[in-house]
């Protein structure tokens, strides 16, 4: 029998192959993210300034909507050829395996957004003193996207449509998130301390890192039976 | 001691006992909300500022309080429903969803309504109003995933978790669009609240508030009833209630 530890980095090694083996799908995401960013300048106006004032919420939103098109796939892929009921059916806790796969997905969705990240601040003109708490921010905000987002991938599985419903379920739930993000930005580019509204995300996304999982182990119990 | 709480998990005891009810929570909630509509609309003295459109008040406040209160019912019966496998619990989730999003909906279209003559503007990004407004999309989340599964128990069990996800939520969306309205905050509205209130305008509010608590229990116990029904159909006894009358 497998040992736990053994369990989850066969998971996570298992999912990241996996990934590395459709690279469009790992930089379709990215695409997506840059394109939205780009549309910005074009529907409001090139100013540097005006750009500058909204380029933390810009960035932030549209980071939100790359990672929630990237959600859809977390469960969906293994649950069409079978393997996540494999995964259901083994001796291992099933929260244990759904974090190694979230995990695994942020490692190929979220990060990469992260990484980008700067290039489209850079773009957006946003102001030097914003990137490190932009990067910072959204490494624990697009955990927290990775990690609610399960619950929701979880319970529409098993749904024809379900991508269109898993953003109706969780995006009213990114809200705190977007909200301690973005103003986190915007206090260091007022040039105000924003430890406070960091230590807050980090709660936020250590809350849900010890929820999460098991919310979403439930829920995959559930959304595999309908 | 218990025995009340298994029994209660029966549908068709509860079917039975609710009926019972049923009467007395409808004239409970006609009378209430008729004198306290009639006390609030017309005997209730003027506001000093805001004049006759304060009165809007007795239906905002009543709804925006079972707004909120309706969603914890929501997910508490969510909650008993997935720990005690009660299929009463779950029925009564089914049926709160939809009549806490209309709650909420009127809250907010009261407050919108209430808004322009008092600030000149049917909308603001208040903090009050946003967290309502985000509130009013937890609810449709839960009426959309509760009609996309096939089967009925599934679709409850699903929105249960999504419910109680949600609840743990509810009070961090809250605190952060509180905070994010103090960053934000433009000056030249004020929002004023209740407790300043002459008891004279605040009478009828209460016995309004009151009379809403009893009309939201008499639509969930409809809704409830309707659900056990559908869900019972196959059953003897819902047979036998069909046949005789």
């Amino acid at each position: 029998m497998m040992t736990l530890s053994g369990a989850f980095f066969g998971v996570i090694r298992r999912d990241l192959s996996i990934a590395l083996r459709h690279r469009g799908d790992l930089l379709n995401p990215l695409f997506f993210f840059l394109i939205v960013v780009t549309l910005v300048p074009l529907g409001i106006s090139p100013e540097p300034a005006r750009l500058a004032a909204m380029a933390p919420g810009m960035i932030w939103i549209s980071a939100l909507l790359a990672t929630l098109l990237a959600l859809d796939n977390l469960f969906r892929a293994d649950f069409t050829d079978g393997s996540l009921v494999q995964l259901m059916l083994s001796p291992q806790p099933l929260w244990l395996l759904v974090l190694a796969k979230i995990i695994a997905h942020w490692l190929v969705t979220g990060l990469p957004v992260v990484l980008f990240s700067p290039l489209l601040g850079l773009m957006l003109s946003l102001p030097e003193a914003g990137f490190l708490p932009l990067l910072l921010g959204l490494i624990l905000g697009t955990a927290v996207f990775s990690l609610l987002g399960a619950v929701g991938a979880a319970l529409t599985v098993a749904l024809h449509k379900g991508s269109v419903l898993l953003s109706l379920l969780v995006m009213p739930l990114y809200v705190p998130v977007l909200i301690f993000g973005t103003s986190a930005v915007q206090r260091a580019v007022d040039g105000v301390s924003y430890g406070g509204v960091m230590a807050m995300l980090a709660a936020a996304s250590a809350f849900t890192l010890l929820v999460a999982p098991f919310a979403a182990a439930g829920a995959l119990k559930v959304g595999i039976n309908g | 001691m218990w025995q009340w709480f298994h029994k209660l998990g029966s549908p068709r005891w509860f079917y039975q006992i609710s009926g019972r009810v049923l009467p007395w929570l409808a004239l409970a909630s006609v009378v209430l909300i008729v004198s306290g509509a009639v006390w609030g609309l017309g005997f209730a003295p003027e506001d000093a500022r805001q004049g006759n459109s304060f009165r809007i008040i007795y239906i905002h406040v009543p709804a925006s309080f079972l707004a909120l209160a309706g969603y914890y019912v929501m997910a508490v019966a969510g909650a008993v429903g997935m720990i005690w496998k009660m299929k009463l619990a779950d029925m009564v989730m089914v049926a709160a969803a939809p009549l806490g999003a209309a709650l909420t909906f009127i809250a907010l279209f009261t407050g919108a309504v209430w808004g322009k003559p008092t600030w000149g503007t049917y909308w603001i990004w208040d903090a009050r109003i946003t967290s309502m407004l985000v509130l009013l999309f937890l609810y449709i989340g839960i009426i959309a995933l509760s009609r996309s599964f096939s089967t009925r128990e599934t679709s409850a069990r699903a929105c249960a978790i999504l419910a109680l996800v949600g609840t743990v939520n509810i009070p961090i969306i809250y605190k952060s669009v509180d905070w994010w309205y103090t960053l934000h905050q433009p000056a030249t509205i004020k929002l004023t609240g209740a407790p300043s209130m002459h008891p004279d305008m605040f009478k009828p509010l209460l016995v309004m508030i009151l009379g809403f608590y009893c009309f939201y229990a008499l639509v969930l116990l409809l809704n409830t009833r309707t659900e056990i029904l559908q869900r019972e159909s196959r059953t003897t006894w819902v047979k036998q209630l069909a046949q005789s009358k």
